[in-house]
C-alpha cells in the first residue's frame, strides 16, 4: 500500500510540482521561531476570505439582484435577502455568516496591516509584499462597496448613491463618469445588477490573485518578525536559518489554535447578535431602498468611516476648485499614501520594538486619530466634529509625509544579532 | 503612564458625549412567551393585516409559536386558505398611497428596522403604539410621540381610547377606550412582542444554536492548544 | 526532523484526536450548506398538497391538475375501462404493481381508492414526457388493432393501459406513479396527502 502511494507521488511529481510546492510553501519554508500574536491575522483573512467565498457561492444560489417591485410593493432584491433569512433551509445561518464575515475581514486584515506597520514589514526587501497587501486592501474595500448595495435597503441605495456621487467631484469628466458608473440617471436596476457581477465575480477573481502573489512574494524573501532582523543571515551548515523553524508543523498547529479561538469569537457574533449593536448590520439596512426617501442620517459601515470622516472633513475649496473634489481626493489619498510606506519610513531599524520615542509616538497619534476619525465617521457632522476630523485628517498625513524626516532623528536602539523570545 | 498616554489621545470623544436624545419606554421582553406571542399574532392579524402586509413571513411559520396548522387556518387566516401562504394583503398599494399619504410600510421586519442607538425595534414600537394623542392639525387627527406627523391614524384607538398632550409634553387620556391603561400596555406588549419574533423568527434558534456551536469549539480548542503545546516543546 | 526517526505515540494519538474533533466539526458546518440547497419553504409551500373536486367528472372523463409543476389526471373510469384491466394483465409488464409506483392503498387491480377514479402522475416513466390520453377503443385509436383504450407517449412510444400499467417491449420501465392522495368527503380528493396522513 505504501510502496503504490509513494510511487504514485512519484507519478505525479514527475509532471506536477507536488512534493516541491509542499516543501518550499510548508514543510521547509522557515518561519521565524519568535512570532507573536500579531501574526495570526495573516492566516485568519485566508481563513474569512475562503469563508466568504463559501458563503458568497451559496448566497448567490438564492439571492437576486433586480431592484422591481414585487407584488408587495417590496424590491425583489431585498425581498429575496428576507427569503434567504426564512424560506431557505440554514439561509439565515449563510447570510449571517458572511455578514459578520465581512467586518471581520476588514478587522483582521486592519489588525495584519498593523501589525506591519509595528514591525516594519513593509521595509526592504518586502516591498512588494506590501504593494501586494494594499492591492488586496483595496480591492476589499471596492468589494465590500459592490456587496453593500446587493441587500437593496436604505442605506445599501444611499451609501452607493453618495459613494458614485463622490466622483461625479472630478473636473471635467466627473458627471458623466458617475453617469456611465451607475448606468441610469439614479442607482438603479442597473447599477444593482452590475454590482452584482463586480462583486460576485471580478473582484473575487482579483482579490484571489493578488493573495497569491502577497503569499509568494512572501515566501520568496521569508517572514519578517517582531524583532524586524532576517533570520536568513545566521543560518547552520545545512543553510538553514538558526531562528527558522518549517511552517509545517509548527505554525500549522499554532494557527489552528488562532483559527478556533477567532472562530470563537466570529460565533458568539454570529449568534448573539448578528447585528452587532447596528455596526455590523445597520438598522436602516432593514427599510427597502426608497429613492425618495434618505434616511435622516447615513453612515457607511464602521470599517469606512475613517476615509469618509476625512472626506467630509476638507471644507475649503482650492484653486477654483471646490471642496467636494479635495474631499475626494483626501479619501483617496488617505488610502493611496499607504502605499507609499516602505519608501516613507527611513528609520535604520525595522521594528517599533528598536524604534526611538519619536516613531513611537507618532504612530500612538496616528492610531488615536485614526480611532477618532472612525468614530466621528459614523456621527452626524457638527462645527465641533468638523473641526477635530480636520485636526485629525492631518495628522494622519503628517504621520506619513513627515516619516522620512523624523524616522532618521529619531533615537534608536540597537537591534539583536538573533530573535528574541520564541 | 502609558495610560494617561492613551486617555489623552482619546480625550477629543468625550467632547460628542452629548446629542438629541429620544426617549423611549422600555418594552416588556416576551421572547419565548407562547402565550404572549400567540395573542400578538392575533391581535397583528386582526388589527394591523388589513393594511399593512407582512409580505416575507409565512402562515405557517407560526408554527414556531405553538399552532398547529388547524389552529392557524382556523383563528388567524382571513385572506387565503392555504397555510403556506404569505402574509399579504389585498388593498392595493397605490390606493392605499392615495389614502394615507404613503403606503402603509411592510411590517415583517420592522421592529429590527426600528432599532437605534436610543434603544430597540421593540422599544420603539412599544412607546410608539401607546403614543398616539389628538392633533387637530393633522388631517387624520392623530400625531406620535415619536413618529411627528404620523401618516397612520390610531388603529387601537378603540382599545386605548383617546390621549391629549397636555402640559409639558405630558399624555393622558382625555376619553377613555374599552381597555383599562394596564390592560392596554399589556395588549401592546404582546402585539410587539410578536413584532420582534416576526423580524427574525429564527433568532431563539440562532441563541441555542450559537450555545452548542461555542462549546464544540471549545472541546476543539483543548485538543488544538494540547496539540500544538506538544509540537512546540520541540522549540527553544 | 526527529519526526521521522522514532513514532512519537503521545504525539500521534493527540492529532489523530485533533483531526477527528476538527473533522466532526468541520461536517457539521458543512450540513447548514447542503441542506440549504434543499427545497425552501416557498417551493414547499408550492408543493402543498392540491385540493380536487371532481363531482362534475362524468364516467369515461378525465381531468388534469397541477400538483408541484406535474400534471396529475384524474379518470372517472366506466365499468367497460375497468373491465379491460383483465384483458390487458398478460400485456403488462408490472401486473400485480409489484413494483413501489404507488402508495400501499393503491397496491390492487385498478391502482386506485376506489375503484372507477384512478388518480396518476401523467408522466411517463421513460424519459418524462408527459403521455397522451387514447380512450378510444381498437383501430380508431390508431394505435392497434384491439387496442382496449389508454394512453400513449409521443415522444417513444411507450403505452399504458388504463390503470397506467405500462406494457411490456416499451421503453418505459415501470406503470405510472400513482400520488399519495385521499378523500375528503365523497367528491373531494386531496394529492400529496395519503389515506394513511404521509405526505409525498
Amino acid at each position: 500500500m505504501k510502496a503504490q502511494l509513494t510511487s504514485l507521488l512519484g507519478w505525479v511529481d514527475e509532471r506536477f510540482p507536488l512534493t516541491s510546492s509542499w516543501k518550499a510553501h510548508l514543510s521547509e519554508y522557515y518561519a521565524p521561531k519568535n512570532f507573536n500574536f500579531w501574526y495570526f491575522f495573516g492566516s485568519l483573512a485566508l481563513l474569512v476570505l475562503v469563508l466568504q467565498i463559501v458563503t458568497g457561492i451559496f448566497l448567490t444560489m438564492h439571492y437576486k439582484p433586480d431592484a422591481a417591485l414585487n407584488a408587495s410593493g417590496v424590491p425583489v432584491a431585498f425581498a429575496s435577502v428576507e427569503y434567504i433569512m426564512r424560506d431557505v433551509p440554514w439561509g439565515w445561518m449563510i447570510r449571517y455568516m458572511h455578514s459578520t464575515g465581512a467586518s471581520a475581514f476588514f478587522l483582521v486584515v486592519y489588525l495584519h496591516m498593523f501589525r506591519g506597520l509595528l514591525y516594519g514589514s513593509y521595509r526592504k526587501p518586502r516591498e512588494l509584499i506590501w504593494l501586494f497587501g494594499m492591492f488586496i486592501f483595496l480591492m476589499l474595500m471596492a468589494e465590500a462597496f459592490f456587496g453593500y448595495l446587493l441587500p437593496w435597503g436604505q442605506m445599501s441605495f444611499w451609501g452607493a448613491q453618495v459613494i458614485v456621487n463622490l466622483f461625479s467631484a472630478i473636473p471635467l469628466i466627473g458627471p458623466d463618469l458617475s453617469l456611465w458608473l451607475r448606468g441610469d440617471f439614479v442607482v438603479g436596476d442597473a447599477t444593482l445588477n452590475r454590482f452584482f457581477a463586480f462583486h460576485v465575480i471580478a473582484v473575487p477573481l482579483v482579490l484571489v490573485g493578488l493573495v497569491a502573489a502577497h503569499i509568494l512574494a512572501l515566501h520568496e524573501v521569508g517572514s519578517n518578525n517582531p524583532d524586524g532582523i532576517e533570520i536568513k543571515k545566521k543560518k547552520d551548515a545545512n543553510g538553514i536559518p538558526l531562528d527558522g523553524i518549517p511552517f509545517h508543523p509548527y505554525y500549522t498547529v499554532k494557527d489552528i489554535v488562532g483559527v478556533v479561538v477567532f472562530l470563537m469569537v466570529f460565533s458568539v457574533i454570529m449568534f448573539f447578535m448578528p447585528e452587532f449593536g447596528g455596526y455590523f448590520l445597520e438598522y436602516n439596512n432593514f427599510f427597502p431602498a426608497d429613492p425618495l426617501v434618505t434616511p435622516p442620517h447615513i453612515a457607511p459601515v464602521w470599517y469606512f468611516t475613517p476615509y469618509y470622516s476625512m472626506l467630509r472633513a476638507v471644507t475649503v475649496n482650492f484653486f477654483w476648485i471646490d471642496a467636494k473634489f479635495w474631499g475626494v481626493v483626501a479619501m483617496g489619498g488617505g488610502v493611496v499614501i499607504l502605499l507609499f510606506l516602505p519608501w516613507l519610513d527611513r528609520s535604520p531599524v525595522k521594528s517599533i520594538r528598536y524604534k526611538g520615542p519619536i516613531f513611537k509616538g507618532a504612530v500612538a497619534i496616528f492610531v488615536a486619530c485614526f480611532f477618532i476619525l472612525g468614530y466621528l465617521g459614523m456621527l452626524a457632522p457638527t462645527p465641533m466634529r468638523t473641526l477635530v476630523s480636520q485636526i485629525c485628517t492631518l495628522l494622519y498625513f503628517a504621520f506619513f509625509l513627515l516619516m522620512p524626516i523624523y524616522s532618521q532623528l529619531d533615537k534608536c536602539k540597537p537591534e539583536p544579532e538573533r530573535v528574541t523570545g520564541k | 503612564m502609558k495610560k494617561l498616554v492613551f486617555v489623552l489621545l482619546f480625550a477629543p470623544l468625550l467632547a460628542f458625549a452629548a446629542g438629541v436624545e429620544l426617549h423611549l419606554d422600555k418594552a416588556p421582553d416576551k421572547a419565548g412567551d407562547m402565550a404572549a406571542l400567540q395573542n400578538g399574532a392575533k391581535v397583528f392579524v386582526n388589527y394591523c393585516l388589513n393594511c399593512h402586509s407582512a409580505s416575507y413571513m409565512r402562515y405557517n411559520r407560526l408554527r414556531d409559536l405553538g399552532l398547529s396548522e388547524d389552529q392557524i387556518r382556523d383563528n388567524l387566516m382571513f385572506t387565503t386558505d392555504k397555510v403556506g401562504d404569505l402574509m399579504r394583503i389585498s388593498m392595493q398599494r397605490a390606493e392605499a398611497k392615495a389614502w394615507f399619504g404613503a403606503a402603509p410600510p411592510d411590517l415583517t421586519i420592522i421592529a429590527r428596522a426600528r432599532a437605534s442607538e436610543f434603544g430597540s425595534g421593540s422599544d420603539w414600537l412599544y412607546t410608539y403604539l401607546r403614543g398616539f394623542y389628538r392633533d387637530d392639525k393633522r388631517p387624520t387627527g392623530w400625531n406620535n410621540v415619536v413618529f411627528e406627523n404620523v401618516g397612520m391614524p390610531h388603529a387601537l384607538w378603540e382599545l386605548q381610547g383617546q390621549q391629549v398632550m397636555g402640559e409639558g409634553h405630558k399624555l393622558s387620556i382625555a376619553k377613555p377606550g374599552k381597555l383599562k391603561p394596564e390592560e392596554y400596555d399589556a395588549l401592546v406588549a404582546d402585539l410587539v412582542g410578536y413584532l420582534q419574533y416576526m423580524a427574525e423568527p429564527v433568532a431563539q434558534t440562532r441563541k441555542q444554536l450559537g450555545v452548542i456551536v461555542l462549546i464544540a469549539l471549545g472541546i476543539l480548542f483543548v485538543f488544538a492548544y494540547a496539540l500544538k503545546r506538544e509540537f512546540w516543546k520541540d522549540v527553544h | 526532523m526527529a519526526l521521522d526517526d522514532k513514532v512519537d505515540c503521545g504525539r500521534r494519538r493527540l492529532i489523530v484526536a485533533t483531526a477527528t474533533v476538527g473533522g466532526v466539526a468541520g461536517l457539521a458546518a458543512a450540513v447548514p450548506f447542503v441542506a440549504s440547497m434543499l427545497p425552501s419553504e416557498r417551493a414547499r409551500s408550492a408543493g402543498a398538497p392540491v385540493e380536487v373536486d371532481i363531482s362534475k367528472l362524468a364516467p369515461g372523463q378525465m381531468m388534469t391538475v397541477e400538483w408541484r409543476g406535474k400534471p396529475v389526471w384524474v379518470i372517472n373510469r366506466t365499468k367497460e375501462m375497468l373491465d379491460s384491466l383483465k384483458k390487458t394483465d398478460d400485456k403488462v409488464s408490472d401486473p400485480q404493481s409489484g413494483k413501489h409506483m404507488q402508495p400501499e392503498y393503491c397496491k390492487n387491480e385498478t391502482r386506485s381508492i376506489k375503484p372507477e377514479i384512478l388518480v396518476a402522475v401523467g408522466i411517463c416513466t421513460h424519459l418524462g414526457c408527459s403521455p397522451t390520453e387514447k380512450f378510444k377503443t381498437g383501430a380508431e385509436s390508431g394505435i392497434e388493432a384491439d387496442w382496449p383504450g389508454g394512453f400513449f407517449c409521443p415522444c417513444h412510444g411507450s403505452t399504458f393501459d388504463l390503470a397506467g400499467r405500462v406494457y411490456k417491449g416499451k421503453p418505459a420501465p415501470d406503470n405510472l406513479e400513482i400520488p399519495a392522495h385521499k378523500y375528503l368527503g365523497d367528491t373531494k380528493i386531496v394529492i400529496g396527502i395519503g389515506q394513511d396522513g404521509k405526505e409525498a
